[in-house]
């Protein structure tokens, strides 16, 4: 068993672990936070992916204790006031989810495709979600999800200024 | 008045919990003291148990218990049952192999089920799995469909591993049709093995409660009502009324989920057995070991012409895999759901279908998104662009000749159904408009002028959807009905709950059904509840399959919610102090006509909760239970174009634009529907180009056991889709809707294998056709080129 | 996954006593092999060592005519370096191909090179631009590192600290991947410069990466695409799997080679 102390969407969390303990299983089993999903046992379907300091990561292919000091979030910290993140909005306005399964990794994930490249064409996001499968969209949506939010964030953005 | 909502594009109500990280998923519930189960799955695709040595498990850290199935049936509890008996060609019922939740005797393919461990935590439980020492006899496996028949014996009912040998049609009539024909078409297919895969893989909990002798499961399952039924009745004998099952949130199922499995049948008995909740979710790998799989066909296909192209016969030869047990509904999928087919949209007037379904030491094979109707369409719009191939006719033109026109509505075909409606040149018409077909040559000398292979395809397909009149599929062998039933609840306040035995897992039922009863009351959606997934809130239900929801589990709906305004009726004409016959309804409201006096639907359901002033003889309360049956199937059809690039070099394949147009009679959320669409296509698409379940053919290991191996579709695989719709509302149900589910998975293989195949000028390619096949067809056809020149 | 004990040390030299300790201690770089093995508990270790706190594993450097990568340095750090960008394009690019963005946020050069994995790129990009994969103990040249499927030089106990790329005048690294993994079904890395003409080749080799010397020659008397022969390999020394049999591998080679020495000459 060994000590850690990391962040939570934005709580500080110290809990003793196994080694052997995953982040997703930290998450989902500790943590209670269940929006993180696990869908494959060989780090492929990206249900299961989280931000860690801020870099989108898959929670399956990383040891709890691997997280020991950083800060992590989750798809439920990403509502601020009680209003969506401009994603989850994204996907809710262009239907980008039907089971729901896949939705909280591919969020993540896309939100961090944003943070790198604000403005990306319709092939860069397919090829950014490389590591996301839906069985359910047929991606169609997402996609379209992923630059509504695009804009949408960009909007923000210049808001702002 | 508030605007009608059917119709409309409206955003979902599901949306808001599953995208904050809210949903429940049957992973995602934790009961007090919840115990781990781990399964010890047979390495072998064929042996014998001969012992099983668990000590050294039971005496592990944290071990409740270790069982085989010798333990479970020493309890008395029965087979899973396949719900669908098959008569054969010989008037004899299919081969009713036991199915057992731990195999006692015998594995039966590589995953099979041969023991459990529960312990207190998923860990220990799998550690102790490591020392319980089974104790196999290697059998020689049958893997491969060809040559089944002929291998060992899987099942001591099953002699030669065949579970019928089933016939549609008459030998002598489709003999005549051939000998007189002008040209004959035939084609060697496969229609491959898939894995459904849904994204959430299945899970179980089950709670044992000793005060009332009672028994709570919590399952990834489409249809908890049914999965309550063959629990109760065929397995264990627990009566319903000490049965509750529960579907929360399911992320997707395709099928694969209508299932009863082995997991939670053993989770429901081991609850009792060790006196603590025990929970199971499988791993991607288990998924891929004991998931039911779908297709796994092998077919000959032949169709008869006349010199004008007129169809004359279609013949059909398939051998089905059935895999090592039979699923629920496996016997039917190959038979009722796939021969009933044949006649797509043709009138095509004789046809012959043989199926045998053979058992192989493989995972079960049942219904998967389409079931049966996909592996019809792929074989009839294959057979036909390479009949026109070899008569030098257009494959458009020889499908319109073919077509049943509108005036030929309601059709009869040769193979037990009658299509009520449709239009198949108006989906076509406007398929071939929207991917501008006529400027497909042009794009063809385009591609060809950077070394690229062009090609296009289409295909028109039908589906009998909305399953299914309780009386036709009885005959047929259904040991079901299946109706719907919903039961839809005015509150005092106003507000409406609507239960249905459906069970939405991405199709947002809770939306659409709300959009219906949020019309027919005139009350907010948001002031609709929907109430599915749980046996003891739910009256009865199905569940949801076979495109059913909203064509029957809808239809139910309107049925109770009518009863709801017919009551409704006698309470407002109570109130207007008028008769019933001058009172009139209308989206909430009930009105005398030509006087101002009218009362609104929410306040007559809060007169029948407080009945003081109330008509004579009239029961208080507003609540109304409805059961729908189906008159007929729906038929929705259409047609899907495909336009494809080919690099000859690689084999590489690109699918540069797809064009879906589908009739599904009346569409409620059109927004929802193209969801279904593109879910539809990108799985049919993954069946054509990417997916193979693969085993060994000597060994009957899985080859294809993880995503490493199977090819998923991914985003980057497709292009966007171009979706349109026509529309012949269904005749016989009150929504005039028909079902839009599996269209998109039925449609595409065919388009996108007639477009690979034209763009190499070859008569076919088998499924899927991965760049390896595509480079090698592409250079045996250049070779045949090369030769003619 | 079975139990083991956990440590990440800040120094190397402690890095290297604790895998001297224990039954069977591995090393954690990224993890995006090791883990997912240990889950389907295809592998057993009594202890990880994990490197991720030791910063002298890490960063990019261009060094006059060379370009040392430390060994706990990401894929995604890789891509994105503008020094790479700048010396070695075709390293950026192999490094962007690499799983999906979230394998490459976490998945390390060093551990790519360490586990050898026959369909992964980063041996293709070693062995193509002639690396010098250093190690707690010595240097080893990228010829030598490679001994098999999964087999590499390093000694028990060694440890790779970073790999130095010498910059050629060009190289590209073109790669099919396969529809399932999305690793290498062929990757195929050429660059010509101070270590000569290379043709490394991974995903298709039963023994791992390898130099196709066949093509290497051809391109010796003439750089230009048109001038890549078959590959020089006989079909018994390459992979046939589910995905992908010899005979289309090979042929694969040669058409990676050609487009890498098209795009490397354009």
């Amino acid at each position: 068993m060994r000590r850690i102390t990391m962040t939570v969407n934005g709580r500080e969390i110290t809990c003793e672990v196994e080694e052997r303990l995953l982040l997703v299983q930290f998450l989902r089993e500790t943590l209670k936070l269940t929006g993180t999903h696990v869908g494959c046992d060989t780090s492929q379907c990206g249900v299961c992916v989280v931000h860690v300091d801020g870099q989108s990561i898959k929670s399956c292919s990383m040891l709890a204790v691997q997280a020991d000091g950083r800060s992590v979030t989750t798809i439920e910290g990403l509502m601020k006031d009680g209003e969506m993140h401009p994603m989850q909005a994204a996907f809710h306005d262009q239907h980008g989810l039907q089971c729901g399964f896949c939705t909280p990794g591919m969020v993540m994930s896309a939100i961090d495709l944003l943070q790198k490249n604000p403005d990306p064409t319709e092939q860069e996001i397919r090829e950014w979600l490389e590591g996301n499968l839906c069985r359910c969209t047929g991606y169609h949506n997402i996609v379209k999800a992923v630059r509504q939010a695009a804009t949408a964030i960009s909007r923000q953005g210049e808001a702002r200024t | 008045m508030t605007e009608l909502l059917v119709g409309k594009s409206m955003k979902r109500k599901e949306d808001q919990r599953l995208l904050t990280g809210r949903g429940r998923y049957v992973d995602d519930i934790r009961r007090p003291g919840e115990s781990h189960a781990y399964f010890v799955r047979s390495p072998h695709a064929h042996a014998e148990i001969r012992s099983v040595k668990k000590d050294a498990a039971l005496a592990s850290p944290g071990v409740l218990g270790v069982f085989t199935g010798k333990d479970i049936q020493r309890d008395n509890w029965g087979s899973i049952p396949c719900g669908w008996v098959v008569t054969d060609r010989y008037g004899k019922p299919h081969k009713a192999v036991p199915h057992y939740a731990l195999t006692p005797d015998k594995a039966r393919y590589v995953g099979d089920h041969v023991a459990v461990v529960v312990a207190e935590t998923y860990a220990q439980a799998r550690d102790a799995a490591e020392l319980i020492e089974i104790d196999y006899h290697e059998l020689p496996p049958v893997i491969d469909l060809a040559t089944a028949m002929s291998g060992a014996q899987i099942h001591d009912l099953a002699p030669q591993n065949l579970c019928y040998d089933w016939e549609l049609g008459e030998q002598a009539e489709i003999d005549a049709v051939f000998a007189r024909a002008h040209h004959v078409a035939s084609l060697d297919l496969v229609n491959n093995r898939l894995a459904p895969s849904p994204m959430e893989p299945r899970a179980a909990l089950a709670e044992y409660d000793p005060a009332q002798e009672s028994y709570t499961l919590w399952s990834t399952s489409q249809n908890p009502h049914m999965l309550r039924w063959m629990l109760s009745e065929n397995v264990s004998g627990i009566p319903e009324t000490k049965l509750r099952v529960i579907s929360p949130d399911v992320g997707g199922g395709f099928g694969m989920k209508i299932y009863c499995y082995p997991e939670e049948t053993t989770c429901l008995w081991l609850s009792k057995q060790v006196g603590r909740p025990v929970r199971w979710t499988g791993d991607r790998s288990e998924s891929f070991l004991a998931d039911a799989h779908g297709r796994d066909h092998r077919t000959r296909v032949e169709l008869a012409l006349d010199d004008k192209g007129i169809f004359l016969g279609l013949k059909v030869d398939t051998v089905a895999n059935m895999g090592a047990y039979l699923s629920n509904y496996a016997t039917s999928i190959p038979t009722y759901f796939y021969a009933t087919l044949l006649a797509g949209c043709y009138k095509t007037p004789v046809i012959h279908c043989d199926v045998k379904a053979v058992f192989t030491n493989t995972s079960p094979v049942d219904a998967y998104r389409g079931a049966g109707r996909p592996e019809a369409a792929y074989l009839i719009e294959r057979i036909i662009d390479v009949a026109a191939m070899e008569m030098g006719v257009d494959p458009i033109e020889l499908r319109r000749r073919n077509f049943i026109k509108p005036a030929d509505f309601p059709y009869q075909t040769p193979v037990h159904l009658i299509y009520d409606i449709g239009d198949y040149d108006a989906s076509l018409d406007e398929a071939l408009r929207m991917i501008d077909y006529a400027g497909f040559p042009a794009r063809k000398a385009e591609s060809k002028s950077r070394g690229k292979l062009r090609g296009i395809g289409v295909a028109c397909y039908i589906e009998a959807c909305g399953v299914a009149p309780s009386q036709l599929i009885g005959k047929m062998g259904a040991g079901a009905g299946l109706w719907e039933s919903a039961q839809v609840r005015f509150n005092v306040t106003g507000t409406a709950f609507v239960l249905t035995g459906t069970h939405g897992h991405g199709q947002g039922h809770e939306t659409t059904f709300g959009q219906i009863v949020a019309d027919m009351f005139g009350i907010p959606i948001e002031h609709v509840e929907l109430v599915h997934g749980d046996t003891s809130q739910v009256p009865m239900g199905m569940g949801t399959y076979g495109s059913r929801s909203l064509a029957v589990g809808g239809s139910a709906i309107v049925r109770a919610a009518e009863k709801v305004i017919a009551k409704g009726h006698k309470i407002a004409a109570h109130m207007l102090e008028a008769a019933e016959n001058d009172v009139e309804y209308a989206r909430g409201w009930y009105s005398v006509p030509g006087t101002n006096r009218k009362v609104k639907l929410t306040d007559v359901a809060k007169k029948a909760y407080i009945p003081v002033d109330y008509p004579v003889g009239l029961e208080p309360g507003l609540d109304e239970t409805a059961f729908y049956d189906p008159a007929n199937f729906t038929y929705p059809a259409g047609a899907h174009i495909a336009e494809v690039e080919i690099d000859p070099e690689t084999g590489t394949l690109k699918i540069v634009d797809w064009v879906a147009v589908d009739d599904f009679g009346k569409v409620i959320n059109p927004m929802i529907v193209e969801g279904q669409i593109h879910g539809g296509l990108a799985q049919g698409i993954g069946q054509a180009i990417l997916e193979n379940v693969v085993y060994d053919s000597e060994t009957g290991q899985l080859l294809s056991g993880s995503f490493m191996d199977y090819a998923m579709p991914r985003a980057d695989d497709f292009p966007n889709f171009k979706v349109g719709y026509t529309e012949t509302p269904c005749t016989h149900n009150p929504l005039g809707a028909k079902g839009a589910g599996e269209a998109g998975a039925i449609a595409s293989p065919p388009a996108l294998i007639n477009a690979i195949s034209n763009a190499l000028g070859i008569r076919h390619i088998d499924m899927p056709a991965t760049p390896q096949r595509i480079w090698r067809a592409a250079r045996a056809a250049g070779a045949a080129d090369a030769q003619k020149e | 996954m079975y139990n083991f004990t956990y440590s990440n040390p800040e120094m190397l030299s402690d890095a290297e006593h604790l895998l001297g300790t224990g039954e069977s201690p591995t090393l954690l770089a990224g993890g995006q092999t090791l883990l997912p093995t240990l889950k389907l508990r295809l592998a057993q270790h009594s202890s990880l060592v994990d490197l991720g706190r030791i910063v002298a594993l890490k960063g990019i450097v261009a060094e006059g005519s060379c370009l040392r990568i430390g060994a706990m340095t990401t894929h995604w750090e890789v891509a994105s370096s503008a020094t790479v960008a700048a010396a070695i394009p075709a390293l950026s690019q192999l490094a962007g191909m690499i799983g999906d963005p979230q394998v490459r946020h976490r998945g390390t050069i060093g551990g790519s090179v360490a586990n050898n994995d026959p369909s992964a790129d980063y041996p293709a990009g070693c062995l193509g631009l002639g690396a010098t994969i250093h190690t707690n103990r010595r240097d080893i040249s990228a010829d030598d590192f490679f001994v098999g499927m999964f087999e590499t030089a390093l000694e028990n106990g060694e440890i790779i600290t970073a790999l130095s790329f010498p910059v050629p005048e060009v190289a590209t690294y073109v790669k099919y991947p396969n529809p399932a993994s999305r690793y290498a079904l062929v990757g195929v890395m050429v660059s010509k410069g101070v270590s000569g003409i290379r043709v490394a080749v991974t995903g298709a080799g039963n023994a791992g990466v390898f130099r196709d010397t066949a093509i290497e020659a051809a391109l010796q008397k003439n750089f230009v695409a048109d001038a890549v022969p078959e590959s020089g390999v006989s079909e018994d020394t390459l992979m046939s799997d589910m995905h992908a049999a010899a005979d289309y591998r090979k042929h694969l080679i040669a058409v990676m080679a050609r487009r890498a020495v098209a795009a490397a000459t354009s």
